[in-house]
């Protein structure tokens, strides 16, 4: 009975393959003493080094590194907490709500800034805006827009060139880009605006940030709307073809955050790897960290990104995602 | 003496023992109630803004189509933000059905019109504090009651109290130290009256029987008073003794006289030898007796007079001069030379009575003890203080018994063939004391006795 109880256990994790990842990378030696489960939202190229690194100085661990949607990887992780050690997301909203259900475990060990962690539970190690992504050749002739206003003015002068080439998230399937919509919609009515002038547009929606500047690459869309300004970046130095606008009226800026489970089966070397993680952001270069460490794009203002506070549940709640999937269906669906 | 008084506990240390006790009693009191006062005032607090975040939930209800809807603004939630990063949670319930929010959050069910209440509670080992509130929403078809829960952990709550208690404690034991220190410097200034009492019964010289006249407080003025009572009983009693001896030896005198004429005159009629011996022995014992008589007035003159010493100035050696002239002729009958020995004159002030009584019993002495053909001296210093000596050349003091030889009717064993009262010493002792001074009994280096009155 034991050994069909130990069997099971083992098979978990080939269950857990099972599922449909984006991405599934195992890094590290090839006979490991202990194996690290990282679930996350993130590109495993952005974290590929970030790894590397925390391999070299901890010899005999392998490191499997899932990537999933925000989304997909709230859900997967709540239905087994036990099967992930750390877990990573943009979507700071789930996050926290993951703490705050007591699924992540209190790191004492670690010291970092008061606002860019909730109960030494979640700790940020990014800052990445919410940006708008041009295909430059398409806007050639156009004027680059600054802020959402802007953005609006060009779409409805130019609908035709733009019908069906404008993109954004589904706010229905990407936690990231609930976030970012919901947050939007906090700040300024422009919001509901933009979205319904992307709605006559026949707006293309997009799980992932990836995707779309995929897709604005080939020209397959022109303009994508609340893009992570992070990955756009990271494509634009080696070419020229997009250009990333970070809106000036208002920016939206989001932390990434990294957590550990509450019933972690690796908790020392999960606990381990986030304190590396928030070294490497404050220590390394580019090289090392390859996306924006915490800070880089706050603006001048001092105005910092969504911080992490349990209002961020808000728009959580049944009724009241309820109400914004409406209203927000009924501005970007047109038919 | 102190270990024939009966000691049971001691004043200091019980005071001590209920004022620092009292003091401990203190601080513990005031650290629980102002903690107490603190928990409620905080709690106080963190209902307030639960009451608050449940009514801006609360006032978002609204009834479409039927439909309950709630669009709560952020600042709901936002407003629990806290230092310690609490957990917020909460529940939605319209007709006892849960909307949206936590499940198995054990919140109070509130009927309709009910006030909004509070509870404490623990929600998957957390211990939380809940905030409910209802309300009834009017609709087309029915009334529908909504209740809204906010709960959020006590985490910043605990912080704060923590903080309190320790600052509390802190100034608990400070104020615990302070009252230490002072019921220590309140006891000893107690105790200190007692010990100047004491002091002051203690310092006295052993004749000193009079009343005490410093101040005391006046919890101390009765047993002042009740001292100063039993003092002048005791001097009274010493008094009436005194008298008492004084006209016994007074009244024996004037007897014995008339009985040593007679026996003088029954001798010169007598010419039987064994009756005449017999008479001898009488008139002997009469003379004995007669001195001894002589020597308790003057010991009683002595003793009322060092009482009310009246000084005057005057020459010591013209004092001594005049006693070593009267005392000649009784010198003389002995074989004796007598002799006085003195460079300049020393002057001092005192009575000169007393002197003259204490100087006539130390000759006499010596010239009882100091055998024929030898002389004694009586020596005048006046430096380095003034101090008179009488020697003589005779068997000097027996050394084991010198120190004792001042006390009254002590007399030296080697002493018994002579007639003596044993008084002798005593009043020169008392005289010398009664000037400042003190007499010293010696023995010189070539023999003979040397007794020296120092003041």
């Amino acid at each position: 009975m034991r050994y069909f109880a130990v069997l099971i256990l083992l098979l978990f994790p080939l269950v857990g393959h099972a599922q449909d990842w984006e991405d599934h990378q195992v890094f590290g030696s090839q006979n490991p003493t202990s194996t690290l489960r990282i679930l996350s939202s993130t590109d495993t190229s952005f974290f590929a080094p970030i790894i590397e690194n925390f391999i070299a100085q901890q010899p005999n661990i392998e490191v499997q590194y899932l990537v999933a949607g925000t989304t997909h990887l709230d859900e997967a992780f709540r239905q087994n907490p036990d099967q992930f050690d750390v877990v990573i997301s943009s979507a700071m909203d789930l996050q926290l709500k993951l703490a705050n259900d007591g699924l992540a475990a209190r790191l004492d060990g670690i010291s970092h800034p008061e606002w860019a962690q909730w109960r030494g539970s979640i700790f940020a190690f990014t800052t990445e805006p919410a940006a708008i992504v041009v295909n430059n050749e398409a806007f050639a002739d156009l004027p680059i827009p600054a802020t959402r206003q802007d953005l609006i003015e060009v779409l409805r002068a130019n609908s035709e060139t733009f019908m069906g080439k404008v993109g954004t998230y589904d706010v229905r399937q990407s936690g990231l880009g609930y976030l970012f919509a919901t947050q939007d919609a906090r700040a300024s009515e422009t919001f509901w605006r933009l979205m319904e002038v992307i709605g006559t547009l026949d707006a293309q929606l997009y799980c992932c940030s990836g995707d779309m500047i995929d897709d604005l690459m080939t020209g397959r869309i022109l303009v994508a709307y609340n893009v992570l300004g992070s990955y756009a970046l990271a494509r634009s130095e080696t070419k020229d073809m997009l250009t990333v606008i970070l809106p000036s009226e208002f920016p939206t800026t989001m932390m990434r955050s990294a957590l550990v489970s509450q019933s972690a089966s690796q908790p020392a070397l999960a606990e381990a790897f986030v304190d590396h993680l928030i070294r490497l952001q404050s220590d390394g270069g580019p090289q090392d960290f390859p996306l924006p460490p915490l800070g880089a794009f706050q603006d001048t203002t001092g105005r910092t990104s969504i911080s992490l506070e349990p209002a961020l549940m808000t728009y959580l709640d049944t009724l009241k995602r309820q109400t914004f999937i409406r209203e927000w269906e009924s501005a970007i669906i047109q038919q | 003496m102190t270990e024939d008084v009966i000691v049971f506990g001691s004043l200091r240390n019980r005071l001590v023992v209920i004022l620092t006790g009292g003091a401990a009693l203190l601080a513990i009191i005031l650290f629980l109630f102002v903690r107490g006062y603190a928990t409620q005032i905080a709690q106080q607090g963190q209902d307030n803004i639960l009451s608050a975040s449940v009514s801006s939930i609360l006032g978002t209800a609204a009834l479409r189509d039927g439909n309950v809807e709630l669009d709560f603004p952020y600042a709901s939630l936002s407003m629990l933000n806290t230092p310690a990063d609490d957990r917020v949670f909460y529940a939605i319930y319209a007709d006892g059905e849960l909307l949206s929010g936590y499940e198995n959050l054990d919140v109070p069910q509130l009927q309709a019109g009910d006030e909004g209440t509070f509870a404490s509670l623990t929600y998957y080992g957390a211990e939380i504090r809940v905030a409910t509130a209802t309300r009834t929403l009017i609709g087309a078809d029915m009334p529908r009651q909504v209740s809204v829960s906010v709960a959020q952990t006590q985490d910043a709550l605990s912080a704060t109290l923590n903080r309190i208690s320790s600052n509390v404690a802190l100034f608990g034991a400070g104020f615990f130290a302070l009252a230490t220190a002072l019921s220590f410097w309140a006891t000893s200034t107690t105790i200190g009256q007692l010990h100047r009492l004491t002091e002051a019964v203690t310092r006295r010289g052993p004749q000193d029987l009079s009343p005490f006249s410093k101040p005391v407080p006046s919890e101390m003025a009765p047993l002042v008073v009740s001292l100063n009572t039993l003092m002048l009983r005791l001097d009274q009693s010493f008094k009436q003794s005194e008298e008492f001896i004084a006209e016994a030896a007074h009244r024996v005198r004037t007897p014995l006289a008339t009985v040593r004429s007679y026996a003088e005159a029954t001798l010169q009629r007598v010419q039987n030898l064994e009756n005449r011996n017999a008479l001898r022995a009488m008139v002997r014992a009469i003379d004995e007796s007669s001195r001894a008589a002589g020597q308790l007035l003057d010991h009683a003159m002595v003793t009322f007079r060092s009482e009310n010493l009246s000084l005057e100035s005057f020459d010591l050696v013209e004092l001594l001069g005049d006693l070593v002239r009267r005392m000649t002729p009784i010198a003389e009958m002995r074989d004796v030379i007598l002799k006085l020995d003195a460079r300049e004159p020393a002057l001092m002030s005192g009575d000169p009575i007393l002197l003259q009584n204490a100087f006539r019993n130390l000759v006499d002495n010596a010239l009882k003890y100091a055998p024929s053909d030898t002389t004694i001296t009586v020596h005048v210093h006046t430096t380095p203080t003034l101090s008179v000596s009488v020697k003589d050349q005779g068997a000097g003091f027996q050394a084991d018994e010198i120190h004792k030889l001042a006390r009254r009717f002590v007399r030296g064993s080697d002493t018994s063939d002579q007639i003596g009262s044993g008084l002798g010493l005593t009043i020169a002792q008392d005289v010398a004391l009664a000037h400042g001074g003190k007499m010293i009994l010696s023995n010189g280096r070539k023999g003979g006795a040397c007794v020296t009155l120092q003041f």
